[in-house]
């Protein structure tokens, strides 16, 4: 394989219901910074149908140029056609890098699509970079449930593919005024292969909560105080998408139910992030919770013991912390 | 000599200790605290084959040794001594003996019923004035053409009311001494049998412990276990194999205490550390995995020999399993009263598990033989006839 | 009906610890398990076996060890193992792995085929799909149920919106999410008979498969470097006001990619 024929970074523009998603907009921002560094161009390649109007929102988030599959058959996703499409599409422009979002869809067709190329995927990737010297793509990501960072490289094999976590890159801030290419590809679809059929497509809150699922908990004790502190609480908690959980003492006050309990005679948890707030760190708590890979605490008392193990410590009155917390992280999520 | 576990007993306590962690220690603290009978558990367990560890595949069994079963009452009793003693009873007290003592027509009729779970068994030999005097039975059985009538009661029984199967020892000829008590098999709801008020007890609150009562019971005369005058004898071969149950569930009682003890002083910190790293804490908790690490090796050895007696009938198991029992039960008795002692004054609250542990061993001491007849069953064997 | 399962043995990566003097992974008594979400799919075929009869044949690609994760499968119900294990296999990545399932499966009769959607120590979720292009099957990904009415499979599919319903008929390839499969215990009576039972051991040769596209001369996807996560460090307490407090919490979350 003669690596040099293979040029630019292309990053698959997923969308859902005509809507492009973050994580394409994040990759494309990524994309901008390879391309950069390898002296290449940015291609974003957006499959569905009816969706030609979004291609100008890639340019203008730093897309050099769109290659629009827009078709019938793309309407909704299901992974033979656009293995199909994404596929004739790579064949046909020979791009160096290729990168996915690790969603639902990205992790259903990026390894169809590396195996229908015969080609190396990489998924979940932290960090992507050109390396100084030997312009080599380097590819960084967890293992082993994250106890274990490798780095990975796809040095004979093109395009070299990675899938890459919503919220993990940065977006570029969008240019209005940016021109770009857009081009229409036709693909040559075999729709005897077409075996799978979407019946529905269901949206749907999750029903119950398992606090010990949750990646994110804000989580409340006797500082919190009553009902409406949590209530606080939970609108907070709905800004980032976490569940609320306390300390056995406000389950006993009967401000929380059982189930949302953390600690020696409630749950164990080990999110990724772990809000204590107004929580002593009693021991019977910490139980509950230490494990937690990131914890922040805030608590008026600078003599908790839960700042022992907290890995951000804030010693500030939670009641004005939290409200002034969600508005920030309102306009934060909004970007 | 291997003191490996077979490939086949790994695996199985592998499926036993999940099993434990994820269904039944959950339970455990609500089925102490509202001294209820196990009954979700019971159906998941029978459904696994927990019921009938020992009983070969022909009888509806699962065709393991005892070793496994003696894994599972210890993985069991790790999270719960209720659950754990509820197959321990079952198993050792009333399965075993009709497998080792019944007939041909009496082990197809029961023992796929017990081993599946279908049925629990029980074991009554205990009586308001028998207890390490077992051979002093009040309870008497007269045959009355093709029936056995049973008259008097027992009482401490484990899993009474929940059983399907009792194995009742009583007296059929008082002029013969310990030659004059019989084994019979009587099945609940029989009429003239009753089930007495549960106790209230100290520890495996969970446990169905209650006074059985005969009020001229009939039952067929099939229901004979092994030979008119050999009761006494199927009753004491019996409680050795419950012994090693007992023991099994007593180390797992320790072990569990021990476990929580080990987390507990990890993270308790006092005097700026935590306190595993005192050497006070560190060398009581070395003697305790010491003792229990000999509870577990004198269980093994007992298990060993009693699988190696279906062989060969002329091995003794009797002391070895005396021995694994009074020491298992009074390391458990030991560990636990220092774990709470570790936990401090948390260690005294139900909020942790160790003082429902510490309550949970003081019943190994006492039932299926005291401490005390231990000893005299290892004495006699030690001295032999003197 | 004929399932093939494909499992994989696995460390327990929520017991894994990082040796702070070192640097590395401690691997030393990790327990090595079934992985979660290829035992659901294992219970997923099992249950079809209860419904329909089914037959289901479980198939691992490992290191002679990975003769544990069969036993399980034995005890928790299977009736055939293979063990695909040979040094031309070691330095897989995903790709050849899935060649060499593939290559197995070739070998094999089933009307469909189960896979975990991802494995604990690689997190990848690629080899399945990557199994389902080598063999020419449909996919569907992230199961979370499945119905079969003798000619039509209807498939639940988990999104991060809520589900989608699929269907196909003919043969498949499904990975099956551990959480909405709840596996079976073995039985002992399982247990006791899992070791009587014979685990096939299959080399390289019986597969048929370029030797180019095996182990690590397969692999596209080279690993470069590896190392352990940082560990934490204490952390540190600020006395401030409220809006200094929401700085410095937003620094963290972003830090921490959360937002």
């Amino acid at each position: 394989m003669d690596n040099s024929q293979y040029k630019n970074v292309f990053v698959f523009a997923e969308q859902r219901d005509g809507v492009v998603q973050s994580v394409a907009l994040e990759l494309i921002g990524k994309a901008r910074d390879l391309a950069a560094d390898l002296g290449e161009k940015v291609f974003a390649v957006l499959l569905g149908k009816g969706i030609t109007p979004s291609a100008q929102k890639l340019v203008e988030y730093g897309a050099d140029t769109v290659i629009v599959v827009d078709h019938e058959y793309l309407k909704d996703y299901v992974t033979e056609q656009y293995t199909q499409a994404m596929y004739q599409v790579l064949v046909e422009y020979k791009p160096s890098i290729v990168m996915f979002g690790a969603t639902t869809i990205g992790r259903d067709l990026a390894p169809r699509v590396a195996a229908r190329l015969g080609t190396g995927l990489t998924a979940d990737c932290t960090k992507l970079e050109i390396s100084e010297d030997t312009k080599e793509f380097q590819m960084t990501r967890p293992a082993f449930g994250g106890n274990l960072m490798a780095t990975i490289m796809c040095p004979n094999h093109r395009p070299q593919m990675s899938t890459v976590r919503p919220g993990v890159m940065q977006k570029c801030t969008p240019d209005t005024s940016r021109k770009g290419e857009i081009i229409n590809f036709v693909p040559k679809f075999d729709s005897s292969k077409f075996t799978v059929k979407l019946v529905k497509n269901v949206k749907e809150q999750k029903a119950s909560v398992d606090i010990a699922a949750a990646k994110i908990l804000i989580s409340g004790g006797r500082g919190v105080g009553c009902t409406e502190g949590f209530g606080k609480l939970r609108d907070l908690a709905a800004v980032i998408g976490a569940e609320v959980s306390s300390s056995r003492a406000m389950v006993d006050a009967g401000n929380m139910p059982h189930d949302r309990q953390v600690g020696q005679t409630g749950k164990t948890v080990r999110p990724d992030v772990y809000f204590a707030l107004g929580i002593s760190g009693a021991i019977q708590h910490l139980a509950g919770m230490e494990e937690s890979e990131c914890i922040i605490a805030v608590n008026k008392d600078k003599f908790a013991p839960i700042f022992a193990v907290a890995d951000l410590g804030i010693v500030s009155d939670l009641n004005a912390v939290v409200p002034l917390l969600t508005e920030r992280l309102k306009k934060e999520m909004a970007k | 000599m291997n003191f490996n576990l077979t490939k086949t007993q790994e695996l199985f306590r592998q499926m036993i200790r999940e099993f434990a962690d994820k269904e039944v220690k959950p339970l455990a603290a609500e089925i102490d605290e509202q001294e209820r009978f196990p009954e979700e558990t019971v159906k998941k367990m029978a459904k696994l084959g927990l019921f009938g560890i020992p009983v070969p595949k022909e009888y509806g069994g699962a065709g393991g040794d005892n070793i496994m079963y003696s894994i599972a009452v210890e993985e069991l009793s790790r999270c719960c001594a209720t659950t754990g003693v509820v197959v321990s009873a079952h198993t050792s007290l009333c399965l075993v003996p009709i497998l080792e003592f019944g007939t041909e027509e009496q082990k197809r009729k029961y023992l796929p019923k017990l081993a599946s779970g279908e049925w629990l068994g029980a074991f009554g030999l205990t009586e308001p004035n028998a207890g390490t005097d077992s051979s002093a039975q009040q309870t008497t059985t007269v045959l009355d053409g093709d029936e056995w009538v049973l008259n008097g009661s027992k009482i401490f029984i484990t899993n009474a009311g929940q059983a399907g199967l009792y194995l009742i020892i009583a007296m059929t000829d008082k002029s013969q001494g310990n030659r004059g008590i019989s084994a019979f098999l009587v099945e609940a709801n029989t009429p003239g049998f009753c089930v007495g008020k549960k106790e209230l007890k100290m520890g495996i609150r969970g446990s169905a412990t209650a006074e059985l009562i005969f009020d001229n019971c009939r039952i067929p005369k099939e229901n004979l276990l092994g030979q008119v005058g050999r009761g006494f004898r199927i009753a004491m071969k019996t409680l050795d194999g419950g012994r090693i149950g007992i023991a099994a569930q007593a180390l797992g009682i320790a072990q569990g205490a021990l476990d929580e003890t080990v987390k507990y002083t990890k993270e308790r910190k006092q005097f700026g550390r935590a306190i595993a790293k005192f050497q006070n804490t560190q060398f009581q908790m070395a003697d305790m995995k010491t003792k229990i690490e000999a509870a577990r090796l004198l269980i093994r050895s007992a298990a060993f020999k009693k699988d190696e007696s279906i062989k060969n009938d002329r091995i003794n198991y009797s002391a070895d399993s005396a021995m694994a029992k009074l020491y298992a039960s009074e390391v458990a008795m030991e560990v636990t009263t220092k774990a709470v002692q570790f936990h401090g004054g948390y260690g005294y609250t139900r909020e942790y598990p160790v003082e429902r542990m510490m309550r949970d061993a003081k019943i190994t001491e006492i039932y299926e033989g005291t401490s005390e007849v231990q000893r005299m069953v290892i004495a006699g064997d030690l001295f032999g006839k003197i | 009906m004929k399932i093939l399962v494909c499992v994989k043995q696995v460390p327990d990566t929520t017991e894994i610890k990082i040796d702070p003097v070192t640097k590395t992974l401690i691997r030393e008594g990790v327990p090595s398990i079934m992985n979660p979400d290829d035992k659901g799919g294992l219970e997923l075929a099992l249950q079809f076996k209860d419904k329909f009869g089914a037959e289901v044949t479980v198939i691992t690609m490992g290191p002679p060890q990975a003769d544990v994760v069969l036993r399980e499968a034995f005890a928790m119900g299977a009736d055939r193992a293979i063990l695909l294990t040979d040094r031309k296999f070691a330095g897989a990545d995903t790709l050849a792995t899935s060649h060499a399932l593939a290559g197995a499966a070739r070998k094999l009769h089933w009307d469909l085929i189960i896979t975990g959607r991802q494995a604990i120590d690689g997190d990848t979720a690629q080899v399945g799909p990557e199994m389902a292009e080598h063999l020419a099957l449909p996919q569907i990904s992230y199961v979370a149920g499945v119905e079969y009415d003798g000619k039509t499979f209807t498939v639940k599919k988990e999104t991060e919106e809520g589900y989608q319903m699929l269907e196909f008929e003919g043969k498949g390839l499904l990975t099956v999410l551990a959480s909405a499969f709840k596996a079976r215990y073995m039985s002992v009576g399982g247990i006791v008979d899992a070791y009587d039972k014979e685990v096939e051991i299959w080399g390289a040769d019986r597969i048929d498969l370029d030797e180019s596209k095996l182990g690590l001369k397969g692999s596209p996807t080279k690993v470069v470097k590896s190392f352990a996560k940082e560990l934490k460090q204490p952390g540190v307490i600020h006395e401030v006001d409220a809006e200094q407090a929401v700085e410095l919490i937003v620094s963290k979350l972003k830090e921490k990619h959360i937002i």
